[in-house]
């Protein structure tokens, strides 16, 4: 049997188990479901009117980067479950079988995966009957649905850290709060750059959720690219291979107390 | 040593230490039992028996000492040595959203048991526990002791030859625990090695071929049941005599046999042996011999609580913490 092949077994099975939960504890459902709608049609009809965005429709704007915002925070799915199986013992279980020591966590991050889908769906839906329009062929919409999906998966692993790191289920979700959400609101996601105080545009500027929004706008309406597609691959491998290396480290050595 | 050869130990530790931050845990223990035997470790809260089991699961490395389990050392063997040992650790680990079958088969699938075999072995182990009914019912609706019940369950699934069971009864109603019992005798009566860890002293009278005492991180008495209260000593014959009348005589035949002169308390002659092996048939013998008629004669033997307050000064009581359901406790 190879190590590889187990390897890729272990996680499916615990990407199994991940999943299962959704219908069954059916409350973080609506975290995939309901609270992106919530943020699409408040944004949208709150904020719409009051923001200008030159070139765009506010809708049309918005959409690309209230969904990567919403993709860096379906990760938390991982720190609250992590957290969890180290609190009641699953962890000490996990960590005593014959199994890779990477798929508990590649598990998780990989169940992710299919929740991100799920409230990305919901979005795009909701969007276009608020009025957004892709404007871009569909080549270059999959691109972008793919990019959405792998920054998620990135933020996964950043979960994944954080679950491993802190003291509680509830900890590990303000602290996931509190160091992603600046984050995207300095970027280009709500409004332009150009339009923020120095400093922070100064600092908007290389953030990596501009370049990922950046990047979803050329794929999804067809805005000038300039390097933010390329830019916001790397930015999302280099996110998952650093995080998952950190998070696979705690794993090794997690001590439940 | 007991004249084993060590290939024979399926667990054995030298000088186990472990610190955390400011504690030590562990101050260098040592451990050892044969394949097939049950070694106890027993000792208060906090006496550092979870931390003796995680090292010797691979859970935690230890700062110093050496460890082999199943002949494969702990650090530098971990990985071929996990596939050899079964834990079930002191809160039940089952994951509530799963149904009980579920979990034995996720734990079946993560041993690489061949395909197939998961789904038989849960199916098996979920009938011999006693939980076939609630096979596909989710975990969160089972009580605290279908959990812990469940828990085991998940550490037999791939039949390890070593088993460690880290206070596998605490917090279990009386039946349930006689019946986790009677199971893990029967794991041992099929050859598994099972290392338990407990705060109960009838638990490692009834089911440990040796018992370690640990307190304060350190094995202070090591032994069979019989050999810990043939340390403390205080074994006893009370002596029901046909004729009181006749207890004069029965204390002058006896005495010279007796570690102290013996005496009627209650109506019964009472004489601290000297030495346990054939101190019945010898006292007997002699009041035959003097023609004294007995009705009764009974070996009284001191309990491991009476070890324990001997060796540390203070008594083993359980923590009062602990709830009905062992896996809610914390801390
Ligand atoms: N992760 C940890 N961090 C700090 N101290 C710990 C940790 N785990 C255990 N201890 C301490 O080490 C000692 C031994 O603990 P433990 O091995 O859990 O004992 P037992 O299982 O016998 O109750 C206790 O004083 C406990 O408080
Ligand atoms: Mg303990």
């Amino acid at each position: 049997m190879s190590g590889f092949g187990n390897a890729v077994s272990d996680t499916l099975v615990l990407a199994q188990r991940s999943l299962k939960r959704i219908p069954r504890a059916p409350d973080l459902l609506l975290s995939f479901t309901v609270q992106p709608i919530m943020f699409v049609l408040l944004f949208a009809y709150v904020f719409g009117g009051a923001i200008a965005t030159p070139g765009y429709d506010y809708i049309d704007f918005l959409m690309p980067g209230i969904i990567v915002q919403t993709m860096s925070f379906g990760g938390f799915v991982t720190a609250l479950g992590l957290s969890e199986d180290l609190k009641k013992g699953l962890v000490d279980r996990f960590r005593s079988l014959p199994m890779s020591r990477g798929a508990v966590l590649a598990g998780r991050t990989l169940a992710d995966i299919g929740t991100n889908s799920i409230s990305v769906a919901t979005m795009i839906v909701v969007g276009v009957i608020a009025g957004f329009s892709f404007d871009a062929p569909l080549a270059h919409i999959v691109a972008g649905i793919v990019l959405l999906l792998l920054f998620g998966y990135a933020f996964s692993w950043v979960f994944a850290f954080i679950g491993l790191s802190s003291s509680s289920p509830e900890a590990s979700q303000s602290l996931g709060f509190i160091v992603i959400f600046p984050l995207t609101f300095v970027s280009s996601a709500f409004v332009p750059v150009e339009s923020m105080p120095g400093a922070l545009q100064a600092f908007a500027e290389v953030n990596p959720f501009t370049i990922v929004v950046d990047a979803m706008r050329a794929l999804f309406l067809g805005a000038p690219a300039g390097n933010s597609i390329w830019g916001a691959f790397a930015w999302s491998i280099g996110i998952a291979a650093v995080f998952a290396f950190l998070a696979v480290t705690k794993y090794k050595r997690a001590v439940v107390r | 040593m007991r004249g084993i050869a060590a290939s024979d130990l399926a667990i054995e530790a030298e000088g186990l230490r472990k610190s955390y931050k400011d504690v030590e845990a562990l101050c260098g223990i040592d451990l050892s039992a044969p394949a097939g035997t049950v070694l106890a470790l027993l000792g208060p809260n906090g006496a550092g028996k979870t931390t003796a089991v995680r090292i010797l699961t691979t859970l935690l490395p230890p700062d110093g000492g050496s460890a082999r389990v199943a002949g494969l050392d702990v650090v530098s063997e971990a990985a071929q040595l996990r596939s050899q040992i079964g834990l079930a650790g002191q809160y039940a680990a089952v994951d509530e959203n799963l149904t009980g079958a579920e979990n034995l088969e996720m734990v079946g699938r993560l041993y690489h048991l061949p395909k197939g075999e998961p789904r038989a072995r849960a199916a098996e182990l979920l009938e011999r526990f006693d939980l076939s009914d609630a096979a596909d019912r989710l975990v969160r609706t089972y009580s605290g002791g279908m959990r812990r019940r469940l828990d085991l369950a998940a550490a037999l699934v791939a039949r390890p030859p070593v088993l460690f069971l880290d206070e596998p009864t605490t917090g279990l109603d009386p039946r349930s625990r006689i019946g986790l019992w009677e199971t893990i005798e029967g794991r041992v009566a099929e050859g598994t090695t099972v290392l338990l860890t407990t705060q109960y002293l009838d638990e490692a009278d009834r089911l440990a071929d040796s018992i370690s005492v640990i307190d304060h991180g350190r094995v202070i008495a090591q032994g069979s049941s019989d050999e810990l209260k043939d340390q403390v000593g205080g074994e006893r014959l009370d002596i029901t005599l046909e004729s009181k009348d006749d207890a004069e005589r029965a204390i002058a035949a006896l005495e010279p046999i007796a570690a102290e002169r013996p005496a009627m308390i209650d109506g019964l002659l009472r004489m601290p042996v000297r030495e346990r092996k054939g101190a019945i048939a010898e006292a007997v013998r002699r009041l035959n011999e003097a023609g004294i008629g007995i009705d009764d004669v009974a070996m009284r033997r001191p309990t491991l609580d009476d070890v324990f307050l001997t060796l540390t000064g203070h008594a083993l009581e359980p923590d009062e913490g602990e709830g009905a359901d062992g896996e809610e406790a914390e801390r």
